[in-house]
């Protein structure tokens, strides 16, 4: 927002000291006035929306978890740091923590690689490419609520099309109760996870893969760098930028997880597929236990802030500098 | 993930639109009685927003203006959750519409605890002491009328007469040893006994419920909660006789992830014939035919069965129904609509066009279903009462009723730990 005045600051500390008639010094400081109150005018809409829909009640949040509260007139049961040394005693809580981690854990494993994987696969020449890559992509347009609708009716135990598809092919023993089993819950919750998301990593991949120059793939051929060390030290190299963006938002999302865990399994069976939204949401709306709720959305906030700002301090910055070709250590 | 800028649109537009959908509610709360030309508008809070009942309820509105020409009606439907959210609301703002919907119990109590609620004990005299006992109950409080009901249920087993059959099991269990029975003998028939969907934790919750009814008596639930302890014995107890039940492995393949209403749920499952029974609700046979196929002549009906050694006998009923409340201070007109709601008239036509339970004793010839006979029976006879728990108790303590008791069914709690953490989460609500 700050950004387009520049210009205007710049003019003014260059000019500063010649400066001979105090009149045009008096126009420029009524100019710049005028140009600041113009700022102000245009950002105050917005600043306003920002405060009231977001800082402001963030900071209710924060205040709010520091009280037994019931959601409704002021909260005015003051409890220090209660409702937090409960939180970090509370078993579906802690279980929610580990969860979070088993997430991003296999999203970096397995998701991210296998969009990579596709990516790869759909840069080349091939019959059919645009029709691959659209299809890949559609499940990341479907709403989070249509997925999990659709996914409970195909992992519904025996009558599903998954059970039914294994049943006909004779593969009946890796059928199962998938969301309604404690013990496969997460395994098929992250099957639709990587379902829905792995289309979107591999649009990213693909939209940085196209950024590649062909002169160095040309070159390491001609080096006579074979396919997997044209891969390893060539196209890796240059797609980091992309791959470390991705993982920012894989993870950012994995803590964030709520929709379609609230709609397949509604964090059950007993509490096996709960995130930290979804215990936040059951404290909150259905337990009326609003201060309690604030706490646990102030620790996800916490969260996601440590890790966002650790993540561009020491992962990002590199690309936050600029060049894309910058790759230090591997250059020199 | 998702792109931000799109979210954060649909966040404002739906920020936006929860405004002025506030506003408007706010906006409908103001003037009540404006008698300025002599007529009287009484407003009347409900949640009939689906058909028949919506069209139903407005027309018997339009037919007591005809009756009392100086009386307006406005009507303000909201749908469920928005309603109970609106009037915690409005009960911490102290003041309540002329007419509103009510469920009785712990909710009905804070409300008259604040002073907000019509005593209606003697202006209700004698037509309202005339309905239905049990349908009366969860409106007393310390002894007065603080509500009039409209409709009332109990939850009890509805179970497929032909399975029954095929199993060799010739008349429904009314003790808790023959009901196990049953299920062994449903199991070996190769019949899966019991439909529950594990996935909203509310239908586990009415075992437990029921099974505390009968091993404490029909009070005490009631008592335990007032006195913020359920680890009784007879609360033990209860969690045992569940843990027997669910050692039999009872419910249909994949019930922990099951939902109620859903084409795979539970209703379905008992309606489409894969299940023997369900413990549910009065509206069971309508879910189970429109979610599944429905069973028609082959369902049945039988109270829950009582528990050797227990307290409470298989007479006391555990269910809820729905009621209207006047604020305090409500025109003489509101108490005039409310006699004309719980007319005979008035009740003939809504158990027959909007499927309630009569409230009126001389409207139960209206009945037409012989099921829904069998549970009016079961709740004229009732010789005590229970209601439903999420509305008997504060918020907290009935979902950790429903969660812990879930998890007893899933095998990750026992019986002694559900009752600590019912108690534990009782004494955090002061």
């Amino acid at each position: 927002m700050t950004s387009t005045y520049l210009p205007d600051k710049r003019a003014g500390r260059d000019a500063g000291p010649p400066a001979p008639a105090a009149r045009r010094d008096r126009a420029r400081a009524r100019r710049r006035t005028l140009n600041w109150l113009t700022a102000t005018g245009f950002q105050l809409p917005a600043l306003v929306l920002f405060m009231g829909l977001v800082l402001l009640p963030m900071l209710f949040a924060l205040y709010a978890a520091f009280f037994r509260w019931g959601g409704f007139g002021m909260p005015s049961d003051y409890v220090g740091g209660e409702n937090f040394t409960r939180l970090f005693q509370d078993d579906v809580f802690l279980g929610d923590l580990w969860r979070c981690l088993v997430l991003v854990v296999l999203s970096l494993a397995l998701q991210l690689p296998f969009a990579l994987a596709m990516a790869v696969l759909l840069n080349q020449r091939m019959r059919g490419r645009a029709v691959y890559r659209m299809l890949f992509f559609a499940p990341y347009v479907l709403s989070e609520a249509i997925t999990g609708v659709l996914f409970g009716m195909i992992f519904a135990p025996d009558d599903g099309f998954a059970d039914q598809v294994l049943g006909g092919i004779g593969l009946d023993g890796l059928g199962g109760e998938w969301f309604a089993d404690p013990s496969t819950v997460m395994a098929t919750l992250f099957l639709v996870m990587t379902w829905k998301y792995f289309g979107f990593h591999m649009m990213l991949y693909l939209a940085g893969l196209q950024a590649v120059p062909r002169e160095l793939t040309e070159a390491a051929l001609i080096d006579g760098a074979g396919p997997w060390q044209r891969f390893r030290n060539v196209t890796l190299p240059l797609l980091a930028p992309t791959l470390r963006i991705s993982v920012f938002l894989s993870v950012i999302g994995a803590i964030q997880l709520f929709d379609l865990v609230w709609v397949t399994t509604a964090g059950g069976p007993d509490h096996h597929s709960e995130t930290m939204a979804v215990t936040m949401f059951q404290y909150g709306f259905k337990r009326y236990q609003v201060g309690y709720a604030s706490a646990i959305s102030v620790v996800m906030f916490a969260i996601s802030l440590v890790f966002a700002l650790a993540y561009q301090r020491f992962v990002l910055r590199r690309d936050l500098e600029g060049a894309t070709t910058t790759m230090r250590g591997d250059g020199k | 993930m998702g792109d931000p800028a799109l979210s954060r649109r649909g966040f404002l537009a739906g920020s936006a639109a929860a405004g002025l959908g506030m506003t408007a509610l706010t906006a409908c709360g103001g003037d009540s009685d404006g008698g300025s030309s002599g007529t009287t508008t009484i407003e009347w809070w409900n949640i009939s927003t689906t058909e028949p009942t919506k069209g139903v309820w407005a027309a018997l509105a339009r037919k007591f203006e005809a009756q009392n020409p100086k009386v307006k009606v406005k009507i303000v439907q909201l749908e469920n959750d928005a309603y109970k959210a609106k009037m915690t609301a409005l009960t911490s703002s102290g003041k309540l519409p002329d007419i509103f919907h009510t469920w009785g119990g712990g909710v009905l109590r804070q409300q008259v605890d604040a002073g907000l609620v019509e005593d209606l004990t003697d202006r209700t005299k004698p037509w309202g002491d005339a309905l239905l006992p049990v349908a009366r109950e969860p409106y007393l409080l310390d002894d007065r009328v603080y509500g009039i009901p409209f409709d009332i249920g109990m939850i009890g087993f509805w179970y497929n007469k032909a399975l029954f059959q095929k199993a060799g099991i010739s008349a429904p269990p009314t003790t808790w040893s023959g009901f196990l029975d049953a299920v062994r003998k449903l199991k070996s028939a190769q019949i899966t006994p019991l439909a529950l969907a594990g996935k909203e934790k509310w239908p586990g919750m009415y075992y437990w419920a029921y099974l505390a009814m009968r091993t404490a008596g029909a009070g005490a639930l009631q008592k335990a909660y007032e006195d913020k302890d359920f680890t009784g014995a007879p609360f033990l107890e209860a969690g045992e006789h569940l843990e027997e039940l669910v050692a039999l492995k009872p419910f249909q393949k994949g019930f922990l992830g099951a939902a109620y209403s859903t084409p795979t749920g539970q209703a379905a499952t008992v309606g489409n014939g894969r299940a023997a029974m369900e413990l549910m609700g009065q509206w069971a046979p309508v879910v189970q035919a429109d979610a599944g196929k429905g069973l028609g002549k082959d369902l049945g009906f039988f109270p829950f069965p009582a528990v050797e050694g227990g307290r409470g006998a298989i007479t006391e009923v555990f269910g809820g129904g729905g009621g209207h409340a006047l604020r305090r201070g409500a025109p003489q007109a509101a108490v005039d609509f409310l006699k004309f709601f719980a007319s005979e008239a008035t009740d003939r036509e809504l158990v027959k066009k909007t499927g309630v339970l009569p409230v009126v004793p001389a409207a139960e010839s209206a009945l037409a279903d012989p099921n829904i006979k069998a549970v009016q029976q079961q709740l004229k006879q009732a010789t005590g009462f229970q209601l439903y728990l999420d509305q008997a108790y504060a918020p907290a303590v009935g979902q950790e009723v429903n969660d812990s008791v879930a998890a007893l069914i899933a095998g990750s709690k026992s019986p002694g730990q559900v009752a600590q953490s019912i108690t534990r989460t009782a004494k955090e609500e002061q």
